[in-house]
C-alpha cells in the first residue's frame, strides 16, 4: 500500500530544488572549513591574520556559515528529497513554494555575509545583544528564518495531500520524520524571530534606545537548543531508514521510529534555560525543572540507540554470526554509505556523554563557556550529524544528478571519513581537555598576561591546530567527492536506499499522525516552562541596555 | 504497538538510571543549596559607579553573614576593576560582579567560580579559596575585539 507513491527515483525537477540547496551547502562548507582552519591556526600562537581580518570576524563566518547555513540548506534539500521519494513528486505549486523559500534563504544568507565581511557583524552566531550589528545582518538572517518556513510548507503541503489521498492510514516513515522536524523548526524558529523582529531590529535601526538583554537570550536559546535537535534529526533519519537498507537489513520496528520522533519534538523545546545556567535573571528552581525537561530526551535517545545496533545485530546474525559481537564483522566496512556515517554514531557516544555534564545543574558551572563546550559539539553537530550528511551526499547527489558512486569516490570517501575521525579525535580531545583546565571557547590567542594556569593551555592549542589542519583536508576531499558526483561522475543509476520495517504486517497506530495532540502538548509544556520565568524577566527587568560595537 | 522484551529491559534501566540521576541533581540543589549562581538583584548599566555594591570594587570584610569577605568586581570592555586581588587563604568568600557595557563571562581557572556577568544584573557566588596560589580570572563570554585580553588575578595568599 505503503509503496503506491513511492517513487524508484526522485523526480527530476525536485532533483533540481534539492541540488540547488546542496550547492549552497557545500559553498559553505569550504568558506567555513576555511575558517575554522584559520582559527585553529591562530589560536596555536604561531601563525597571524594577513591583510588586517580580524579573529572574530572569521569566528563569527565559521558559526554563521556552518552553524546556520550549511546545516539549514544540507536539511532542507535532504527532507525535499525524502519527502518526493516517498510521498510523491512534489506538485508544480508547491515546488514553486519551495523555490521562493530556497531564494529568500539565499539572499538572506548573501546579506548577512556581506555585513560580516564589511566587519559591521563580528557578533559571532549566537549575536547576543547588546553588541549591536548593522541592522542587515539581523535582516539577513531573518530572511533565512522566512525562506526557511517556505520550504518547510512545501513538505507540509504534500504531507496533507498524501493524507487525503490515503485515508486512514499512517504516512510513510521517511515523510512522517521529515514533517516532525519541520514543525519542531517552525516551533522553535519563532523565538528567535521574535528577538530579531521586536526587539533587535528596530534598535539597529535606532528606533528605540535600548534592549531588554535576558528576554533577548531567553528568546534566543528557546530556539537555540531544538536548534541542534533539528540538525540531529535528519541525521536520525538517515540511521533509522537508510542504513538498515544499505547493508541489507531491516528497520528494527517502524512504531517506535515514530515514537522516538514525537518525543523528539515534546523535550525539544521547552528546554533553553540549561544554557542559561549560569546566567542572572532567571529563578534557580525554574532552571532546575528545564533541566529535568531536557533530560527527557534520554528516552527516545536510549530507544535509538537500541534499534540502531538491534537492526545490526539482526543482519548480521542472519548473515549467519556467531558469538557475542561477532556479527561486528558481517557489517560492510568498505561502503562508505554505511561506515561514514557509522563513524558519526560512535562520535555521539562521547558526545552524548558530555552532553549530559553540560545539562547538569551543577557541573555546567565546571565547564561552561570553557573550550569543552566547543570540543562537544564538533563531536555532536561536527562529527555525527555532518559525517551523516556526507554519507547521505554519496549516493543522494548521483541519485539526484543521474551518475554512480564510483569505487574510486567510494575509496576517497572512506579516506574521508577516517580522516575526519583521526583530525576529530585530536581537535575535539584536546578541547575538551583544555575546557576542564579552564580555557574559553571563543578567544583568540592570549598569553592572558603570562599567567601559569593560561601557559598550560598551550600544547592543547597545538594539538587542535594539528587536528583542525587534519579536518581540513577532510572537507577539501569531500568538497572534491562532491563535485565528482555532481559533475563529472559516469551516468548511471545510484539507488535512493529506503529500508522496510523488519515486520510488516504491524501498521504504526493512527495516534502518531494527530498533530493537533503533539502540537498541543508542545505548546503546554513550552507554556509551563516558560511563561512565569518570562513574565519574571519582563517584569524585573533592569533598565535596558544601550547598543556597542566593540570590534 | 509491540516492544521487543529487551528493548523493554534496556529501557527500565536506562530510564531508572536517569531518574537517580535526576534525583541527586534535585537532592544537591535543593537540600544542600548547590545552585548555579543567580541573584535576581538589577542595577542600572549606566550608574554603575553610583551603586552601593559597585563604589568600591575589591575586597570587603563584613560582619553577621554567612560568608567573611565580599570580593566585587565590574567588568568594562575590555578590563575588570579591580585588576589583581589578593584574599586570605581558607577565607569564605561571596564573589560579586556586573557589567558596565555588554555581556562579560566570569571564569576563575582551576575553581568552580564561573559565571555571566550581563548588564542590569548582579551575578554572585559564594565560595571558598582554601589552596595557596594565583588564579586567572578571564573572560569567557565574546565581548569585542580585546576579548581575549580581559583579565584580572586572585592571588590566595596565607
Ligand atoms: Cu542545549
Ligand atoms: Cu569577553
Amino acid at each position: 500500500m505503503l509503496k503506491s507513491s513511492l517513487n524508484i527515483k526522485v523526480d527530476r525537477r525536485d532533483a533540481k530544488l534539492v541540488m540547488a540547496h546542496f550547492y549552497v551547502a557545500f559553498i559553505a562548507l569550504l568558506v567555513g572549513g576555511l575558517a575554522g582552519l584559520l582559527q585553529v591556526l591562530v589560536r596555536s600562537g604561531k601563525f597571524e591574520l594577513p591583510a588586517g581580518i580580524g579573529y572574530y570576524q572569521i569566528l563569527t563566518v565559521h558559526g554563521v556559515v556552518l552553524g546556520l547555513v550549511l546545516t539549514t540548506f544540507f536539511i532542507m534539500g535532504f527532507q525535499l528529497a525524502a519527502v518526493s521519494k516517498t510521498a510523491g513528486t512534489f506538485t508544480n505549486k508547491q515546488r514553486t513554494i519551495g523555490w521562493i523559500g530556497f531564494w529568500i534563504m539565499t539572499i538572506g544568507t548573501v546579506a548577512a555575509a556581506v555585513m560580516i565581511l564589511l566587519n559591521e557583524a563580528s557578533v559571532l552566531y549566537t549575536f547576543y545583544a547588546p553588541l549591536q550589528a548593522h541592522f542587515v545582518f539581523y535582516l539577513g538572517l531573518t530572511l533565512v528564518v522566512v525562506g526557511s518556513w517556505a520550504v518547510g510548507t512545501t513538505i507540509i503541503l504534500k504531507y496533507a495531500e498524501w493524507r487525503r489521498a490515503n485515508p486512514g492510514q499512517p504516512s510513510p516513515l521517511l515523510t512522517f520524520m521529515a514533517l516532525v522536524n519541520t514543525m519542531m523548526w517552525t516551533v522553535a524558529t519563532i523565538g528567535v524571530a521574535a528577538t530579531v523582529l521586536i526587539q533587535l531590529l528596530p534598535w539597529s535601526l535606532g528606533l528605540v534606545e535600548t534592549v531588554n538583554v535576558g528576554v533577548s537570550r531567553t528568546l534566543f536559546w528557546y530556539f537555540g537548543h531544538p536548534l541542534v535537535y533539528f540538525w540531529l534529526l535528519p541525521a536520525y533519519m538517515a540511521w533509522y531508514v537508510m542504513i538498515p537498507k544499505i547493508i541489507g537489513g531491516k528497520i528494527f520496528s517502524d512504531s517506535l521510529a515514530r515514537m522516538s520522533f514525537i518525543l523528539f519534538l515534546l523535550f525539544s523545546i521547552p528546554v533553553g534555560f540549561h544554557h542559561q545556567l549560569l546566567e542572572p535573571g532567571i529563578d534557580p528552581a525554574w532552571k532546575f525543572l528545564q533541566v529535568v525537561l531536557t533530560f527527557l530526551v534520554v528516552i527516545p535517545s536510549l530507544m535509538t540507540a537500541f534499534s540502531l545496533f538491534a537492526t545490526f545485530e539482526s543482519y548480521g546474525r542472519s548473515q549467519g554470526a556467531t558469538g557475542l559481537f561477532g556479527w561486528l564483522k558481517k557489517l560492510p566496512w568498505k561502503d562508505a554509505r554505511f561506515t561514514v556515517p557509522f563513524i558519526g554514531m560512535l562520535a555521539f557516544i562521547p558526545a552524548g556523554a558530555g552532553g549530559i555534564v553540560n545539562a547538569s545543574h551543577q557541573m555546567n558551572q565546571v565547564v561552561h563557556n570553557t573550550v569543552w563546550v566547543t570540543g562537544h559539539f564538533h563531536l555532536t553537530v561536527a562529527t555525527a550529524v555532518v559525517l551523516t550528511f556526507f554519507g547521505v551526499s554519496f549516493w543522494l547527489v548521483p541519485h539526484l544528478t543521474g551518475r554512480k558512486l564510483t569505487k574510486k569516490m567510494n575509496k576517497l570517501a572512506l579516506i574521508q571519513g577516517y580522516l575526519w575521525a583521526i583530525g576529530m579525535t585530536f581537535m575535539s580531545g584536546a578541547m575538551h581537555a583544555a575546557g576542564l583546565l579552564g580555557a574559553p571557547r571563543r578567544s583568540s590567542f592570549s598569553e592572558y598576561g603570562g599567567a601559569a594556569q593560561a601557559a598550560e593551555w598551550i600544547p592543547y592549542q597545538i594539538a587542535q591546530a594539528v587536528g583542525g589542519s587534519i579536518l581540513f583536508i577532510a572537507i577539501i576531499l569531500m568538497l572534491y567527492i562532491f563535485v565528482n558526483l555532481a559533475f563529472f561522475a559516469p551516468k548511471g543509476e545510484e539507488e535512493f536506499p529506503v529500508g522496510e520495517a523488519a515486520n510488516q504486517t504491524e501498521k504504526a497506530p493512527m495516534v502518531f499522525e494527530n498533530w493537533k495532540l503533539w502540537l498541543g502538548i508542545t505548546v503546554l509544556l513550552i507554556l509551563f516552562a516558560y511563561t512565569i520565568p518570562f513574565i519574571d524577566l519582563i517584569k524585573n527587568a533592569p533598565p535596558g541596555a544601550q547598543g556597542y560595537k566593540l570590534w | 504497538m509491540h516492544m521487543h522484551k529487551f528493548e523493554k529491559i534496556w529501557l527500565i534501566f536506562g530510564v531508572t538510571a536517569l531518574l537517580v540521576f535526576l534525583s541527586v541533581l534535585g537532592v544537591s540543589a535543593f537540600y544542600l543549596g548547590n545552585q548555579p549562581p543567580s541573584c535576581l538583584a538589577v542595577v542600572d548599566p549606566t550608574k554603575v559607579d553610583e551603586h552601593e555594591t559597585f563604589k568600591e570594587p575589591g575586597l570587603k570584610k563584613v560582619e553577621g553573614k554567612d560568608w567573611d569577605y565580599e570580593l566585587v568586581f565590574v567588568a568594562q570592555a575590555f578590563a575588570y576593576t579591580p585588576g589583581t586581588v589578593e584574599v586570605p587563604l581558607g577565607a569564605k568568600v561571596k564573589v560579586i560582579a556586573t557589567s558596565k557595557d555588554v555581556i562579560h563571562g566570569f571564569g576563575v581557572a582551576g575553581t568552580n567560580i564561573n559565571m555571566m556577568v550581563e548588564p542590569g544584573y548582579i551575578s554572585e557566588i559564594v565560595t571558598t579559596f582554601d589552596k595557596a596560589g594565583e588564579y586567572l580570572v578571564l573572560c569567557n563570554e565574546y565581548c569585542g575585539s580585546g576579548h581575549h585580553l580581559m583579565t584580572s588575578m586572585i592571588k590566595v595568599v596565607e
